[in-house]
């Protein structure tokens, strides 16, 4: 019994003693990483991190997805963490705004970033000042069916009459060329996106989401209708509305679809569906206009240290290893994505390395993601007319006037 | 001290007993009411300053369409809705029998309303699945073309009442059952004498006692009808293109959701929303209390 107590006791002290430690040195992470291999690739970050620096102790929030891009703002504001993803561009603008992130650029000064992270700085940049560390970002292109291309004697499609061929010969298969699933909006956006890239090219893409452009532009009209062009070949699944992102991934595998506009994240959901490397491949959406070099889309995400954080000092040196090239490089393979550190090394994944060599010689610029890059409201108008004008294609010109009217709005 | 207590024990119990309620009551409802119209008048982010703006975010709406979906879609919901109350009184009416086992029926009549609306969502989205789901299944064997009812802006809000309709009726089904514990049998016996059946021996001897269970009914049902959200969340989350919104959930939208930021205009929402829940409550309620005082 005596024996008892005593081992009690020293485990109290152990225990008050550690606790101690871990208040001198504590440092809180909220993260919306839950998927599996973001949630790995989170794991072994913190542990290296720990291992490094063994006087801190990290305390990580895992959220789910949805729940975290409304619980941030809270958070942010009641009971802010030390450390918090989220995303680069005009996503991050609001709560820059609000004076609730606070600017690293002394991490970027004293770590070389300016030089290791240049590719993604613009992106980070808010008023001069940049306001959290990327250590990721992954391309988008069109992810398809290599086997059933070959059986059909397609030929991997270059430019838009390929492309129209493409379909064409999909369609007289009984195939559907293009899945997709709008439910959620998000993906109809990608779509439109490339399209406009292609058509009107990146300074004009850009133009558009910072709201300096007309909706009603006919440079606009023309991007809608090279899409209607592909809404009427039938292009796409039908019933997409109903659909999300991961239940029109099922026709992709069963064979009934052949293409999808995607990030670089639909190829992990595509292998567990049982397609193999021979079966599933990628290549960069086609050429509209000769003339206009080609852009792509490559979403970044970032680690942000919020203003009312309470241990600034660690989690900056937290950031500084996030950016690290070794760290990035062990991260990304994990992740399944590229690494932004200029000195980190891409897996030889046959995906990554697609996406790699395609983001590295882009020489139209690179977007962000029209919800990134456009602000909220605007997003969110736009994502939703696009939806609507891939299934009433012939209410185009309301659909224009009314995000021409949201425009006028959104940026005073 | 005491002998204050004493003399004024009878009248300051009732108060001390409501204080918590009450306290919570205007913590919780009553203030949040008055905040709500207030920042109805600023544009706000929900994160920075507040910038008062009159009332413009109403001005906005008179001309937003997405609110006059919004606004359709409750008038829908709100009378489609009350279709539970005749419903939950048949189930309830057929299952007010005695024969073995009843008490299993009527919990497993009561079991939508158990469930939670996430799942009742979940599950008629795959039942309304175009591809794969049982209504199309059965529009096939009469030979019907598919249907995506979720993903049609004609059909959608109905193809979700549907789902709505489902734990609502079980709710005023067990409102019923209670009702039917407490109708007078004299009062039937007495009507049988007389020789009244079926449907008049319904209409003028049991609905009558039935007034309690049908004013609870109705009630529940239209302010179910009117915060009807999470159904439309989980099934479509508004769409196609907002074609399923209801002021509930597009309040929702523009103030918290992922892209929303705009607390003002979402209040705004809210203010209409409270306002037609009053009008009709209170005209309700008005009634209520001048039947009661006919008797």
């Amino acid at each position: 019994m005596l024996h008892n107590k005593k081992t009690l006791a020293a485990l109290f002290a152990a225990a008050s003693m550690m606790s101690a430690n871990a208040f001198s040195g504590e440092l809180v992470i909220n993260t919306d990483t839950s998927d599996p291999a973001p949630k790995a690739a989170f794991e072994a970050l913190i542990a290296g991190f720990e291992a490094e620096n063994p006087d801190v102790t990290v305390t990580w929030n895992l959220f789910d997805h949805e729940g975290y891009k409304t619980s941030i703002r809270n958070f942010l504001t009641a009971d802010a963490p030390d450390l918090a993803n989220w995303y680069a561009g005009n996503r991050m603008l609001p709560y820059v705004n609000a004076g609730l992130f606070e600017p690293v650029d002394d991490v970027w000064e004293a770590n070389g970033l300016n030089d290791s992270l240049a590719s993604a700085a613009a992106s980070m940049t808010i008023d001069g000042k940049k306001w959290g560390v990327p250590y990721t970002y992954y391309n988008w292109g069109v992810y398809y069916r290599q086997d059933i291309f070959a059986a059909n004697n397609i030929e991997v499609p270059t430019d838009w009459a390929g492309f129209m061929a493409a379909g064409e010969t999909l369609n007289a298969a009984g195939i559907t060329p293009i899945t997709i699933g709008t439910k959620y909006l998000w993906t109809a956006a990608g779509v439109f996106d490339y399209l406009n890239l292609r058509t009107n090219g990146y300074d004009f893409h850009m133009a558009l989401t910072k709201g300096e452009v007309s909706w009603t532009d006919d440079r606009v009209r023309a991007t809608m209708t090279n899409w209607k062009e592909l809404v009427d070949a039938g292009f796409f699944l039908e019933n997409h509305a109903a659909y999300s992102w991961q239940e029109a991934l099922a026709p992709m595998i069963q064979g009934k679809a052949a293409m999808y506009v995607m990030g670089n994240f639909a190829v992990a959901p595509l292998r567990d569906g049982g397609l193999t490397d021979d079966q599933l491949g990628f290549f960069q959406f086609p050429m509209i206009d000769s003339s206009i070099p080609m852009a792509e889309e490559a979403p970044t995400d970032t680690m942000h240290i919020p203003a009312n954080a309470k241990n600034k000092v660690d989690a900056k040196r937290f950031l500084a290893y996030l950016a690290r090239a070794d760290v990035q490089t062990e991260m990304n393979s994990t992740l399944g994505q590229l690494p932004i550190n200029s000195g980190s090394s891409v897996s030889d994944d046959k995906f990554l390395q697609a996406g790699y060599e395609m983001l590295s010689t882009t020489d139209g610029g690179i977007a962000q993601f029209f919800d990134r890059d456009a602000p909220a409201e605007m997003a969110s108008a736009g994502m939703e007319g696009f939806q609507e004008f891939m299934v009433k294609p012939e209410r185009l010109d309301t659909i224009l006037e009314r995000l021409e009217k949201t425009r006028k709005r959104v940026y005073k | 001290m005491r002998d204050y207590w004493r003399a004024n024990q009878q009248r300051l119990a009732p108060v001390l007993f409501l204080l918590p309620g009450l306290l919570m009551f205007l913590v919780y409802v009553v203030v949040p009411i008055f905040q709500s119209v207030s920042i109805s008048f600023y544009a706000w982010d929900g994160l920075g300053e507040k910038e008062y703006v009159g009332i413009a975010n109403y001005v906005e709406l008179m001309d937003d369409e997405a609110f006059y979906t919004s606004l359709k879609n409750n008038v829908i919901w709100l009378v489609l809705y009350m279709l539970a109350i005749p419903a939950g009184l048949f189930v309830a009416l057929f299952l007010n029998q005695n024969v073995r086992g009843i008490r299993i029926y009527k919990s497993l009549f009561f079991f939508p309303f158990v469930i939670s609306q996430v799942v009742v969502g979940l599950v008629f989205s795959w039942f309304y699945d175009p591809s794969y789901g049982l209504f199309n299944k059965i529009l096939g064997f009469f030979g019907a073309d598919p249907m995506a009812i979720l993903a049609d802006e004609d059909w959608v809000t109905y193809g979700i009442i549907i789902a709505g309709l489902w734990p609502q009726t079980a709710y005023c089904m067990i409102l019923y059952l209670t009702g039917l514990n407490a109708v007078d049998s004299e009062q039937i016996e007495a009507a049988r004498l007389d020789n009244a059946k079926g449907l008049k021996l319904l209409w003028y001897i049991i609905l009558p006692q039935l007034r309690p269970a049908t004013f609870i009914a109705m009630v529940v049902t239209i302010i179910g009808a009117l915060r009807s959200f999470d159904l439309v969340s989980i099934m479509t989350n508004g769409g196609p293109w907002g074609s399923s919104r209801v002021l509930a959930f597009y309040m929702y939208e523009q103030a918290f959701s992922e892209y929303g930021f705009r607390m003002g205009y979402g209040a705004a929402i809210a203010v209409v929303l409270f306002a037609i829940m009053m009008i009709y409550i209170a005209a309700f309620l008005y009634k209520m209390y001048r039947d009661e005082r006919g008797h």
